[in-house]
């Protein structure tokens, strides 16, 4: 029998949506789904982690230790409740970036990351050269950890389910880890840049924070999230957690809206999959016109206010 | 202090790379090849801690056929003091690689190994954790922000929430996202003084690492075009078009 172990992921209060798409994912390599969850606060995630229809076992380490992520920890716990499985799933986030290379490594299995399709069992799709190419890769391994571009995939059901939550003591290592020192999120009213249905973007054409302001009253109006190109990141107008492309976020909600981003195969990567794409650039050759499903050549200075007040 | 940088050979990232005819793999014959970017920042980093007088030592490390020499000659012309190739004909996964640097590191002690977060070529973003977990090295990825202070080391991450601090003791592995610096070019005169610069070859047989091929490519393609769409006339066609025919607003 087939059996998966996927991370939960989540900041201690919730569950990440991206843990969602995971499951689904899951799904399709078969059908005994356990989680594994390491918190500061399980009663905080467990009503949620219930609703998951497919998931049959959560296995749970509570510790204050996990109040912040430490890639060593969530490793160590993985370990502990390894021998059973057949696949390790976690998203592509920075957080299974960081913690599933890792434990792959430990348990000596070469990992498949950013996973866009799964064909069968050993067979699966992921994007390489920025998205410029997609590769069918295969595994001769019996047990594989994978990473999952949750873009790609629906979310599972949520339904209602009867995971048994099954505690565990912390493992007893002598893993070199590095300590938290402090952390600086930023906090936000909007929806989440990757689960949002609609994004509005700004790219370097906006010049500068001040006017990097002008997608606000938009994103408002929309209820969309604000993200940013690399170009716009680099250039401090934005926060980096707001980039999207390959080294940013992966995107794709129902409306992404590209206001002066020109459209770098890096920046196309993140956000080439969302459902409508709308570019608004004064360059009528930029490479973002490629893409876009709708494209306005205009002053962004001038059209964003009009947009904003016809919205 | 020792610093370990692992270079890897990639397409220069200009280069917008096409699957070959075949669809069997890249074709990246007549493209014009570099070192990774992110390896570029992560020996940057090490050069200005040598010139903040932090560091003494550079070393540059590569894994692959002889054609990496060119990549280790532009790290030391950049700055690295000596290089070490580790030479196979073999292509080598993550894994591979990180077992290769366990190596070499065991046979180096440095006290530091900083290295890119991801190759812009296999885009894995693996080779820092599994390095770091097979050494049982602090792991810090996704640097943005590095403070070597005596025998310990501040990192800022670049994370999805935002940005987050850690601390470690030394040694401890680093891996480098975009933002942490900016890297220079080499000079000529460096350029020529690089050539004199020591490289040494070392075979991966000869350090005892068993390459397994373990996930094979079947097949490359270029991803499904998205149909390019119209040009509206203005803000006004544009929320008509967005209500009405797209229905997303």
């Amino acid at each position: 029998m087939t059996k998966i172990l996927v991370l939960a992921e989540h900041d201690n209060n919730s569950l990440s949506g991206a843990t969602l798409s995971v499951v689904k994912a899951a799904e399709m390599l078969g059908d005994e789904i356990d989680l594994i969850c390491t918190t500061s606060n399980i009663s905080n995630l467990e009503a949620e982690i219930s609703t998951l229809s497919s998931v049959k076992k959560v296995h749970v380490f509570e510790d204050k230790i996990f109040e912040n992520e430490i890639a060593e920890n969530t490793v160590d716990c993985l370990i502990a409740v390894s021998d059973d499985y057949d696949y390790f799933l976690a998203s592509s986030s920075t957080s299974g970036k960081n913690i599933m290379p890792r434990f792959a490594g430990l348990i000596d299995i070469q990992q498949i990351s950013e996973v866009i399709e799964v064909v069968d069992g050993s067979t699966f799709k992921k994007p390489i050269y920025a998205g410029a190419c997609i590769a069918t890769v295969k595994t001769e391994q019996s047990r594989n950890v994978l990473t999952i571009r949750t873009t790609s995939f629906d979310k599972t059901s949520t339904d209602g389910g009867s995971a048994e939550f099954v505690k565990h003591d912390l493992p007893a290592n002598n893993t070199n880890k590095p300590t938290f020192v402090k952390n600086e999120l930023t906090v936000s009213d909007r929806p989440e840049l990757t689960s949002a249905d609609i994004v509005v973007s700004g790219g370097r054409g906006m010049q500068n924070s001040d006017n990097f302001k002008l997608l606000e009253g938009i994103a408002t109006k929309l209820n969309a999230a604000i993200g940013a190109s690399r170009a716009a990141v680099d250039s401090g107008f934005a926060p980096n957690d707001y980039q999207v492309g390959q080294t940013g976020k992966s995107v794709a909600p129902n409306l992404y809206v590209a206001v002066g981003i020109s459209g770098a195969i890096q920046h196309l990567a993140g956000m080439k999959d969302s459902k409508t794409i709308v570019a608004i650039n004064k360059d009528e050759e930029a490479p973002i016109f490629k893409v876009a499903d709708y494209g306005l050549v205009a002053d962004l200075f001038e059209a964003l206010p009009e947009l904003e007040s016809k919205l | 202090m020792k610093i370990l940088i692992p270079i890897k050979r990639v397409n220069d990232y200009n280069v917008k790379v096409r699957p070959n005819q075949a669809n069997t793999d890249v074709d990246l014959s007549n493209v014009k090849m570099a070192v990774n970017p992110f390896c570029e920042i992560a020996l940057e980093e090490a050069i200005r801690l040598k010139e903040g007088g932090k560091a003494t030592e550079i070393i540059a490390v590569s894994v692959g056929d002889e054609k990496n020499q060119e990549q280790l000659r532009t790290a030391l012309a950049l700055g690295a003091d000596r290089a070490i190739l580790v030479k196979t004909d073999k292509v080598l996964q993550p894994l591979d690689v990180s077992k290769v640097l366990v190596k070499v590191y065991e046979k180096e002690s440095p006290n530091l190994v900083i290295m890119g977060k991801v190759g812009i070529d296999g885009d894995h973003n693996q080779t820092g954790q599994m390095f770091s977990a097979l050494t049982n090295l602090p792991q810090i990825t996704f640097a943005s922000k590095v403070e070597l202070n005596g025998n310990a080391v501040e990192v800022t991450r670049e994370i999805d929430g935002g940005l987050e601090t850690l601390s470690s003791s030394l040694p401890a592995v680093i891996t480098t996202d975009l933002r942490l610096n900016e890297p220079r070019y080499a000079s000529l005169p460096n350029i020529m003084k690089a050539k004199r610069k020591p490289l040494e070859e070392l075979t991966v047989e000869e350090l005892g690492v068993e390459v397994k091929p373990t996930v094979t490519t079947l097949k490359v393609e270029s991803p499904p075009e998205r149909e390019e769409g119209i040009k509206v006339e203005n803000v006004d066609d544009l929320v008509e078009k967005l209500k009405n025919e797209a229905k997303v607003i």
